[in-house]
């Protein structure tokens, strides 16, 4: 089900950071990090909805919503001293929200290893990410099975 | 060109008290000549987001390891990256990280391979610097690169390599690393689960110690007393005793390997940092299962 074409908003930061020698790869990842979005109210009391996603290295938690209209919206949370997990969770909350659930779903399972940033962070790093969209994905299929 | 010890009390119990040095003595020399500061994190951002000001990083997993071999820098990659972070033979290292000093200690026993002399750790690390409000940056350091020469790394006297351990049953052995790994409940760090080996449990006869026991609630290392009661108590250990510490990749029992080598003052204590990826998925090596040490098995 992985779709040639990947969302605008994942290829357009794909290219970012394949534009980039690999110490400002570095330093386009802490932009995000720094980015993260917040959580909206309703999630803010709330932390039993979330997921630790224990491929990373440290405390990361997310959480997936499919609206009734079928728009995906992710959420992450990781704290200041996670800088890395917290660019890998930014970089997927943003690319995923506002797609649809298909268009989610579709994301090749090996997004996270084509952003180059294996030389940047290690591959070991990296499959922090991979195992964040793999629970991203997996909470899309079960919100969209609860739906019935 | 070493620069002054740090005479702390605290330090003064400790079999090397040259190998620490605390917050107070760091915000006092820095920037002296001779001396460089090393940040060695977990997470490869945090040094970008605010350090000491002054300090260089070094990623030990991108940095530290060989991009071919599972082993460390050679001799000319370890000079060429130290001279470019501008550090000399002789120059006087304070390594600190996140986590308790877990990757610092790392680090200064990749350092240690190499032989350089004067390397120490910022006891407390990078949490309680920042928990006492000193200061931290986000500006560049500016290195000036130097010459480092190239030496040969030793491994046989703080490394050991599979058939070490092998010959080594019967020696004191420490695990370090979480109560369930040792059990063999599972064959990863509850965090960590993607450095995993074929088969769970532990080496025969190998204490249980997880690292992190070494450490106090603010990021320091536990007085002398509490730690002889952990290592010399609990886990057995005599003076003179050969010891072998690992963990799942070597970074863990590091930080042990620091604590009974420089803390403790075991003269023999190396560190197998093949650990339990390599022992776990080896052919033809015996392993322990459930919470107790297990017996030396018949050769």
């Amino acid at each position: 089900m992985n779709a040639p074409t990947l969302p605008a908003a994942l290829a357009e930061t794909r290219e970012d950071f394949l534009a980039l020698g690999v110490s400002d790869r570095l330093q386009l990842l802490l932009e995000f990090s720094n980015e993260l979005p917040g959580l909206p109210e309703r999630y803010r009391d709330h932390p039993d909805l979330f997921e630790r996603v224990i491929e990373c290295q440290s405390p990361v938690f997310i959480f997936v919503e499919v609206a009734d209209d079928d728009t995906v919206a992710m959420f992450g949370t990781a704290p200041p001293e996670a800088p890395t997990t917290r660019g890998f969770a930014s970089i997927l909350a943003q690319g995923l929200s506002g797609l649809s659930a298909a268009e989610a779903l579709a994301v090749p399972d090996d997004f996270p290893q084509t952003l180059g940033l294996a030389e940047a962070v290690s591959p070991l790093r990296v499959r922090g990410m991979t195992g964040m969209l793999a629970r991203a994905k997996r909470q899309i299929r079960e919100r969209l099975a609860e739906r019935g | 060109m070493s620069v002054a010890f740090d005479p702390a009390a605290k330090f003064s119990e400790y079999a090397h008290p040259e190998r620490l040095v605390s917050t107070e003595w760091l915000a006092e020399h820095l920037g002296q000549p001779g001396l460089v500061v090393v940040e060695s994190d977990e997470d490869v951002l945090l040094y970008e987001t605010g350090h000491i000001p002054g300090a260089v990083k070094i990623d030990w997993h991108t940095e530290l390891n060989d991009p071919v071999v599972r082993d460390y820098l050679d001799g000319e990659r370890f000079a060429a990256l130290l001279g470019s972070k501008g550090i000399s033979r002789d120059s006087t290292v304070v390594i600190y990280g996140d986590k308790n000093n877990w990757w610092a200690a790392y680090t200064l026993w990749v350092f240690s391979l190499f032989g350089h002399e004067d390397v120490r750790l910022l006891d407390g690390g990078r949490d309680l610097w920042i928990a006492e409000g000193r200061p931290v940056t986000t500006d560049a350091t500016a290195v000036t690169p130097v010459e480092y020469p190239v030496v040969e790394r030793v491994d046989t006297e703080i490394r050991a390599f599979k058939d070490d351990v092998l010959a080594h049953l019967g020696k004191p052995l420490i695990d370090v690393r979480s109560p369930e790994e040792y059990s063999g409940e599972r064959t990863t760090a509850p965090a960590y689960p993607e450095e995993g080996a074929l088969r769970a449990g532990h080496i025969p006869t190998a204490a249980s110690v997880p690292w992190g026991r070494a450490a106090a609630e603010d990021a320091t290392f536990r007085p002398r007393a509490e730690l002889d009661a952990i290592y010399r108590g609990e886990a057995g250990l005599a003076d003179g005793d050969e010891v072998i510490a690992y963990c799942r990749i070597g970074e863990r029992s590091s930080h042990t390997w620091f604590v009974l080598k420089h803390l403790l003052g075991f003269d023999d204590v190396r560190n197998y940092d093949g650990s339990w990826t390599e022992w776990g998925s080896a052919v033809r090596v015996p392993i322990v299962t459930g919470p107790e040490r297990g017996e030396v098995p018949g050769r």
